[in-house]
């Protein structure tokens, strides 16, 4: 599975915001984030219909690893074959743990149609089960930065732990759901 | 939870300074470096250093383990990342071309009656079983820092780790040892990578699984 980005344009501004992530743009990471979601999706969602499987699931652990595994992209080389990689083994493993031959086809390709900004729903179900093996304080840190507008101060302020103690925890935790998601995932 | 929340935490996580795995593998080298050089404390280098350093044998198995070094470091940070960017594999060719040579060398320029005691030498057992353990240091280092990589090949990754301390302990070890031939480095020298490398294959599967 390729997940080709259509134009060099397209490859081009996926790289430079991946460029400016790791310089710490955070704005820019989401977007990135919210672009390659909507990719993944549109790909997996065919892929995956005729297996049962949720693909949100399998969305959602692409991102984690995106996310943890940033170090091992190489800044000047294209973030698309990356991006591919990594999303290409997480499915295999998916497949994997159902029991399923954990083969990806080369051929299908991540369509990038013009961005689905249609409002999504998409409650997954293993992220949940992968949360509740977290320790309480670990879930209290993930649920609270992930709510829209929290600051880490405030989660900070609410669990009485400093700013610094919120980021820490939140980057161990991250670690350890992507742990848990492997498996929660059988 | 839903997607968009993740990407909130993920992106507010993200703001953290990402190091390149090239970087942190490059200073677990030098930890392990370090760490495995503190034997020489231990075991110190050979009285007749100075001397040795002048001798071709010495110098050739030096070059071979070093060379050893490099080829296989540079390899470790290709299989650490998903995308590989180059294929440095010759050069793993180098050392091996460089101990043939040196075999060759030894076979000709000696009579063939001391092949069997250089071969042997004069503490084998010794060789085989100091060289894994300097690697250890090395390759805990390795290891640990293998874990923030995304191998496609874990098993691979995790036996040319192995190969690199090995080479780097042999390195070490070179200095202490007083068995210069290429005949003995061909066969001990590499018996005790072989150990290493098999053993941090093993290890490698299991660990640097993502």
């Amino acid at each position: 599975m390729r997940v080709r980005v259509n134009t060099p344009e397209r490859e081009q501004h996926w790289t430079d915001l991946m460029e400016r992530s790791l310089q710490g743009d955070t704005a820019a990471y989401r977007q990135l984030l919210v672009l390659l979601t909507v990719a993944l999706r549109r790909s997996l969602q065919s892929r995956l219909s005729a297996t049962g499987m949720d693909p949100e699931d399998v969305v959602q652990e692409v991102l984690m690893a995106l996310h943890l595994k940033r170090a091992t992209w190489v800044s000047g080389t294209p973030v698309g074959p990356w991006v591919t990689a990594i999303a290409r083994n997480k499915i295999a493993d998916a497949f994997r743990r159902r029991g399923r031959r954990p083969e990806v086809s080369i051929d299908s390709v991540l369509e990038t149609l013009p961005a689905d900004t249609t409002d999504r729903d998409e409650q997954a179900h293993d992220l949940e089960r992968a949360l509740e093996r977290l320790n309480e304080r670990q879930r209290e840190v993930v649920r609270g930065m992930s709510i829209e507008g929290r600051s880490a101060q405030e989660v900070g302020a609410r669990l009485r732990m400093s700013e610094g103690a919120v980021r820490v925890a939140l980057h161990r935790s991250l670690k350890l759901l992507a742990a848990a998601f492997r498996a929660v995932g059988t | 939870m839903k997607t968009e929340d993740l990407i909130r935490v993920l992106a507010d996580n993200g703001s953290r300074p990402v190091t390149p795995i090239a970087q942190t593998l490059s200073k677990a080298l030098a930890l392990g470096t370090a760490l495995s050089a503190v034997f020489l404390l231990v075991d110190p280098p050979r009285s007749d250093l100075a001397e040795a350093l002048l001798t071709v044998r010495f110098d050739l198995k030096l070059a071979v383990s070093l060379l050893l070094a490099g080829a296989s470091a540079m390899l470790l940070v290709e299989t650490a990342r998903p995308v590989p960017a180059r294929h440095p594999r010759w050069t793993l060719l180098l050392p091996l071309l460089l101990l043939a040579g040196s075999i060759v060398f030894e076979l000709v320029t000696t009579p063939s009656n001391t092949w069997a005691t250089r071969l042997t030498g004069h503490n084998a057992f010794h060789c085989v079983s100091q060289i894994p353990l300097l690697s250890l240091p090395l390759l805990t280092c390795l290891l640990i820092a293998l874990r923030g990589g995304a191998s496609l090949r874990p098993a691979l990754t995790g036996m040319t780790a192995g190969l690199s301390s090995a080479a780097i302990a042999a390195s070490l070890y070179a200095l202490t040892c007083r068995d210069d031939s290429p005949l003995f480095v061909a066969v001990w020298y590499s018996m005790a990578a072989a150990i290493v490398g098999g053993v941090s294959a093993c290890i490698g599967a299991r660990l640097l699984r993502w």
